[in-house]
């Protein structure tokens, strides 16, 4: 199996469909499990013969998947950086298996089930990284198919597991269950109520961590933050879901909350701030991705509040993803500078909202 | 543009504060602005788990096991400490004590309560150790210069070839 760009644009991404509880404020749900294969060094101190080898037994244990059929196996350090990077862009690999900060990827692969919206990372920080993507706020869904492609790699592939400390991983803050649990949340409400503070102290005093949309090291642009579980050891994986489940569900709350607040005290305000935003995306000629992001955030927030309407959710969670480098790219069938990018991401941007009634 | 309070400082934060059907426009510098407890910038934990990791480490005592080296990828617990990850599965056993210790510490508990894993049966796997695999172990601890280990592996090689 090889990568089949033709299952692009449309491969991995449904994700973005909005369907899934609070799917205009929780964007995707993620569940990762790190795994390692015994026998190996861990991926950083293994030589590269150990790489291959991981990968090859990998890929031998992949038919055994069920739905593998529409699986694509990619060998991530074979792709060409635009394609890496768009992978990284559609959040189907991390940005350090796409391998965009240092060196180029050395025998890293993905494995990509698109029936089951889950992938496998290898050669990762760890050898495997399953992880399922949803939309919306769909815990539960996720974790069960996360689960069983787990049971069917794990019992061809032997796992690195020590009867105290659990699942054995590279990064001791990993080890145990493996599990992160992630959802990327939009809390412009909380944002403009300046309440978001308070809300990501009380985050990480309830043992959860958050980041920006991309993950760790990330920077929290248009009002997105991807929360999750700090700790995988100690807790089982149905508690450390069930208290991700119970934080998160507060934060929606919190979230509706300064809305309603928002617009009793200052209907008029916000409702200026978000139509102006809407009318820069509808009409503005060169659009950097901040730019995008953040008025992309207002709309959201405007559909959310019910100011826009015939404006699909699914529509603004396309646009987040199309709308970046690589994407523009790919679709303009050649690497741009940056000035092309932002005129091809305002462009694309004006089409799509043109396409949707905005009354 | 100058802060509305002190008149000095360069504005670093617009502030729209709404109460009631009040609402008031602030221009702040960041000395403003941090006394009276806005944030100017959001900040997103970067390199946590490193912090975390040198910071468990300072209170750890210097154990006998810094002078121990994993037998199977002839790292160091010194090694560990500087990169933040271990080297193989097999350090969790040569440096058990210290890790226990150190689990405790990062997730407030040692002991995996997960689900439990069961190996498939070696029939299932179909593999054993390959001469090559013995080769990059070889490798590793020569240039780690652990000898002794780097011979036992080439022995095992022999018996292999």
């Amino acid at each position: 199996m090889t990568l089949d760009l033709s299952l692009l644009p449309s491969g991995g991404v449904q994700w973005l469909d909005a369907s899934g509880e609070h799917a205009d404020i929780v964007l995707s749900t993620r569940i990762r499990l790190a795994r390692n294969v015994e026998g190996y060094a861990f991926a950083s101190r293994a030589r590269d013969g150990e790489r291959l080898r991981v990968l090859a037994q990998v890929r031998d244990a992949i038919p055994g998947v069920t739905g593998s059929d529409d699986g694509v196996m990619l060998r991530v350090d074979e792709m060409e950086a635009g394609e890496r990077l768009l992978l990284h862009e559609r959040h189907l690999v991390s940005r350090e298996l796409a391998g965009l900060d240092a060196q180029h990827p050395v025998r890293s692969g993905a494995a990509v089930f698109l029936a089951r919206q889950s992938s496998i990372m290898i050669n990762e920080e760890d050898h495997l990284r399953l992880q399922s993507l949803r939309s919306g706020f769909a815990v539960s869904e996720a974790f069960s198919e996360v689960e069983a492609i787990d049971r069917e790699i794990g019992a061809r592939v032997p796992y690195a597991y020590h009867p105290e400390f659990g699942y054995l991983t590279a990064c001791p803050t990993n080890t145990g269950t493996g599990l992160r649990a992630s959802v990327l949340i939009h809390l412009p409400g909380l944002v403009l109520t300046k309440e978001i503070g308070k809300v990501l102290a009380g985050l990480q005093q309830m043992g959860l961590t958050y980041r920006g949309l991309y993950g760790e090291g990330s920077e929290v642009v248009g009002n997105f933050f991807q929360m999750s579980n700090q700790t995988t050891l100690g807790r089982s994986e149905e508690e450390l879901l069930d208290h991700l489940v119970r934080v998160v569900r507060h934060v929606v709350e919190r979230e509706e909350e300064s809305r309603r607040v928002l617009l009793r005290d200052a209907g008029y305000i916000i409702e200026d701030k978000l139509w102006r935003a809407y009318g820069t995306l509808r009409y503005a000629r060169s659009l950097t991705f901040e730019e995008a992001m953040n008025f992309l955030s207002g709309v959201r927030l405007a559909v959310g509040l019910n100011l826009i309407a015939g404006l699909s959710v699914y529509t603004l969670n396309k646009l987040l993803i199309f709308s970046q480098s690589a994407h523009l790219a790919y679709t303009a069938g050649r690497a741009l500078t940056e000035n092309e990018a932002n005129l091809a991401r305002a462009k694309f941007v004006r089409k799509a909202l043109a396409e949707e009634p905005d009354k | 543009m100058v802060c509305d309070v002190c008149k000095e400082g360069d504005v670093v934060i617009d502030l729209t504060q709404v109460e009631g059907a009040e609402v008031r426009h602030l221009r702040l510098c960041e000395k403003c602005a941090a006394e009276r407890g806005v944030e100017t910038s959001l900040v997103v934990p970067k390199q946590q788990v490193t912090e975390l990791l040198q910071s468990v480490h300072q209170h750890m005592p210097a154990a006998s096991d810094d002078a121990a080296r994993c037998t199977f990828c002839s790292s160091t617990l010194r090694d560990f400490r500087s990169s933040g990850r271990l080297g193989c599965p097999h350090c969790y056993s040569a440096f058990e004590k210290s890790l226990r210790e150190l689990l405790r510490r990062v997730h407030g508990n040692s002991r995996h309560v997960g689900h439990r894993y069961v190996a498939p049966s070696e029939g299932d796997v179909e593999r054993s150790v390959t001469a090559g695999e013995l080769r990059d172990r070889l490798q590793r601890a020569i240039e780690s210069e652990q000898f002794e280990m780097a011979a036992d592996i080439r022995d095992k090689l022999r018996g292999l070839e």
